[in-house]
This record gives structure tokens, sequence and C-alpha cells, in this order.
């Protein structure tokens, strides 16, 4: 208080502060999403690395810490070429369109129980991440039609199939929450899946919706589409070096490669915060006291990344009509029905109680 | 409020400018994205947050989507002069968008007073459960005639698909 009495009159009417304090979370949350994304790169590294029996990166500072520096550096300085009979414009945009979509995501989540630990509580926070994640699909299109490539347009064009096919899953497999918890609003679902239930009347478990039977299975099926939205392996058909070069970004380089890494990093950390707010019960845990909740959500975050590049060097590539098959005639069937189930039982619920 | 209403509507007509003048239909494609962007920025000003959510994740996400997907895939580099004549075209244009400027300015001019363009938002709707509540009561008939709209044209597509499909899979069986 004593902070906005000496700021000028103008800074303290309600909209000015409110889009000040808004501007001050946004960046503080970008640098801290920035800072994670470049660690899961180095994580990933080194994960791969143990995986393969080698030790990975570990040459550049303290157990190689300073890696992912490097890397950005060496990026920033390579050679930035733009192909010749490439749309300029949208090959300029497409890179900035894989990043942004993931950061703005961010912004809906609550990454702890105190207000200044989210950017804004909307009261359509999960239909926020379901929009983003749709527009996401944009930035990898249309840098496999811009770069003027044979692979790069089949990459391109792969991944857009890809991302459609599977947003639909992955949209109904949320809804059995929206069910549970009555409220599109992340930090509403969040509050929902606090406290515990005696199991049996002994053994306490906390209310996430991932102990919940028809919330395990959608879970499942979430972190499946999840995999497959964010075209990691081994879903990554989209860049299949054997039969694509490397698929959307062959003709990118320097940075404007480096923004395509980001925005898939950015994707998989959005798309775990999102994973731990709807089935993990997002900053809620047992021990810890109010203030130091939100490392809950942290632990869980990061389980969650480690599950995803565990997956990567774990199981080969599908083909593609093994992915188109999975995705409409298993995935979207099995979590339809789940929806079913589920809408049933709250309304018997609904019914006795 | 008034401020950010100027500036989505100035982007929406803008967008929707280039939309139909641009050559390349990737571009005019792209215009309408932005287009349906700011149209579901109106949306939210009007405090229709679902409205908003749902026009980016429908339009913008899903059926654009599709159609640069289909534009990509015929590869149109450029929008192809032919079927009628040029002029005629060009004549029949004008003429009909003539017709609709006239119209819309009659429309216009008898139900609308300038000066009150932004509606009083109800308190209620614009709220996701308000709009699922009067989907599934007051405008049920309609909300299901519209599904079964959507699946006649899922039928009709899967006809249409199967139906070039069957008679080139006899000629070309001989092929791996």
């Amino acid at each position: 208080m004593i902070a906005a009495l000496a700021l000028p009159a103008f800074l303290t009417q309600p909209d000015v502060l409110f889009v000040l304090v808004a501007m001050i979370k946004i960046v503080v949350i970008l640098f801290v999403v920035l800072t994670i994304v470049s660690y899961a790169v180095f994580a990933e590294r080194k994960v791969a690395g143990h995986m393969q029996a080698r030790t990975g990166p570990n040459r550049v500072g303290p157990l190689g810490l300073l890696q992912p520096l490097a890397d950005v550096g060496k990026l920033f300085f390579k050679e930035e070429f733009t192909p010749d009979g490439a749309n300029k414009v949208i090959y300029h945009i497409a890179p900035a369109l894989a990043v942004i979509p993931a950061l703005v995501t961010m912004s809906v989540i609550p990454f702890g129980g105190h207000p200044w630990l989210m950017v804004t509580d909307v009261n359509v926070g999960l239909l926020v991440f379901l929009a983003m994640s749709s527009i996401g699909v944009y930035g990898i299109t249309l840098a496999g039609w811009s770069s003027n490539n044979k692979y790069a347009l089949l990459g391109g064009l792969r991944s857009s199939a890809q991302m459609i096919s599977y947003e639909l899953a992955m949209g109904i497999s949320t809804l059995p929450v929206l069910l549970f918890a009555g409220t599109l609003s992340l930090n509403g679902i969040v509050e929902q899946q606090a406290g515990f239930t005696k199991l049996l009347g002994v053994l306490p478990i906390p209310n996430w919706y991932v102990f919940t039977p028809f919330g395990l299975l959608a879970f499942g099926i979430f972190m499946i589409t999840a995999l497959a939205e964010t075209n990691r392996a081994p879903f990554d058909l989209p860049e299949a070096e054997a039969e694509l070069v490397a698929g959307f970004h062959t003709e990118y380089s320097s940075m404007k490669f480096g923004l395509f890494f980001l925005g898939e990093f950015a994707n998989v950390l959005s798309i775990c915060c999102i994973a731990t707010t709807l089935f993990l019960g997002g900053w809620n845990g047992p021990w810890l006291p109010d203030s130091l909740k939100f490392l809950w959500f942290f632990a869980k975050l990061g389980v969650l990344v480690f599950f995803f590049i565990w997956v990567r060097w774990t199981y080969p590539r599908l083909r593609y009509d093994q992915l188109m098959n999975l995705g409409w005639k298993v995935l979207l069937p099995v979590s339809l029905l789940n929806i079913l189930i589920t809408a049933l039982v709250i309304f018997w619920r609904g019914q006795s109680g | 409020m008034t401020l950010l209403f100027l500036a989505f509507a100035a982007l929406l007509i803008g967008c929707a400018l280039m939309v139909i003048l641009h050559r390349s239909p990737v571009t005019s494609a792209l215009f309408l994205v932005l287009t349906f962007c700011s149209l579901a920025g109106i949306y939210l000003l009007l405090q229709a947050e679902f409205l908003a959510m749902v026009q980016v994740i429908v339009y913008a996400g899903a059926i654009m989507v599709l159609f640069l997907f289909v534009i990509m895939y015929l590869n149109l580099k450029r929008d192809v002069e032919d079927g009628m004549p040029h002029v005629l075209r060009r004549y029949v244009g004008w003429a009909i968008g003539a017709l609709l400027l006239v119209e819309g300015a009659l429309y216009f001019g008898k139900h609308w007073a300038l000066g009150a363009s932004l509606p009083e938002p109800a308190p209620e709707v614009g709220n996701t459960a308000a709009i699922g509540q009067l989907l599934y009561s007051r405008y049920l008939f309609p909300f299901e005639i519209t599904s079964v709209l959507l699946i006649v044209a899922i039928l009709g597509a899967v006809l249409i698909g199967r139906g070039r499909v069957a008679p080139v899979t006899p000629r070309e069986g001989g092929q791996p």
C-alpha cells in the first residue's frame, strides 16, 4: 500500500493498476517458463544419455549445467537463410506462431493458491487452453507450406492431420473432469480437488481426479493425446527424419529453428501444466503450509515432463495408419463412452443423494 | 472499452477486406482466421466468454485448418481465371454488391439507431451454464435439428468420398 501511495495518481487508477500488475506477472512467468524450457531441453539430453548408458552433456559448467546457455548462444550466431521461392512473410511469422500459443496457455494456469501465482483466473480457462492448442497447429502447418520444399510440406500436412485428429479426443477426455467440477475455471477445478477421502475407512487418498476410475481413464487418454499434440515420440511423424529429412523445419536455421525447438518444449510444459491442474490436483498436496503449496505443482510438473522424456526414448515411432486408427477408432470412442458413464454416475448420485 | 471495441472492429473489417482482395488463397485464408479472432475479441467485450472461445476453437482452430489443409493439398498458388467470362463476372459482382449495400442501408436505417451500438449485456447470459441451460430447454429443438443437419453433411461427405474410390480400385487393382 505504501508503494501504491508513492506512485503518481495516474498509476493508482484500478484499470491501469490491473494492467500493470498483470504485465509484471506476465514478465515473471515468461522468464520462469523460458528458464524451465531451456532446462527441460538439458534434462532431455541428460535423461536420454543415461537411458543409453552415456553421461549426456557434462562439459559446460558444473555437471554441464550451463549447456543450455551455450546452445542458445550457438543458435544465435549460426547463419540464417531464407530459401528461394519461400513465401517470405509467412516463413518469418511461422516460428513465432509455434511458440506464442503455448505461452498464452500459461496465463490461465494457477501455479499456486495465492492470486499472485496466476496471471488471471478466467471463467473459461479450460477453453482458453483448448483454443490455444487448436491455434498451435498453424505454426507447424504454415512453416511446412511456406518453405517451398516437398519434405517440409509433407511434414506440415501430416502434422495438421495428426493434430486435428487428436485434438478431438483430447478435448473430449477433459469433459469428465468438467462434469465432476462443474466449472470451466482452472482455479475452481483445483479447489474442487482439495482434501482427502478415506479409502475403505483407513487409507487417506487425495481428492485428485486421477484417483477416480473415470478420472484415471481420462488422464490416460489425455496423456496419450498430449504426446500426439506436441509431436513428441512415438507420435513424431511430422519430423520423421528417415522419411522427411526433418519435416516442417527442414529449411529453418539459426534462431528460427531454435524457436521451433522452444515451441515444442513450451507446448510440452503447458500441456503438462494443464494435466497437473485437471487431474493431479494442481497445487494441492499434504504436509506443506499453504504458502509453499506451489512447490507441489512444480513437483508434479517435473514428474510429467520426465514421463514425456521417458516415453520418447522408450517407444518406436508409430506408422501413419496406426496413428490414425489409434486416434479415431480407439481414443475417441473410449473417451465418448467415458463421458457417458461419468454423466450417468453423477446423475444417479444426484438422484440418490 | 470503446477503444478496444474500435480496435477490434477496425481489425475485423480490415482483415475481412483483405480476405476478398488478396490474390493468394493461403493468405486470404489466414486473414479469415484473423477475422474470426477479432470477432472473438468483440464477443469478449460483450462478456460472452464462452462464445468467444468456441469461436476460436471451432472456426479458427478447426474449420480454417481444414480449409488451409485443402488449399495446400491442391497447391493453389493463384486463383485461376476460368468458368464465366471475366467481364461478365465483374459486372455481376458489382450489381450484387450494390444490391447488398442498398439492402443493408435500408435495414440498418430502419431497425438500428446509431449510438446504442453496444447492447447492455444481461448479467447471466454469456455465462457457460446459462448457455447450456438455454440450449437444452428453450432451444432444444433447433439444437437437435442442427445436429441432424451435421450428420447428414457427414454422411454426404462419406458417400462422396466412397463414390470416388470405388470405380478406381478395380482398375488399379494390379498395382501393389
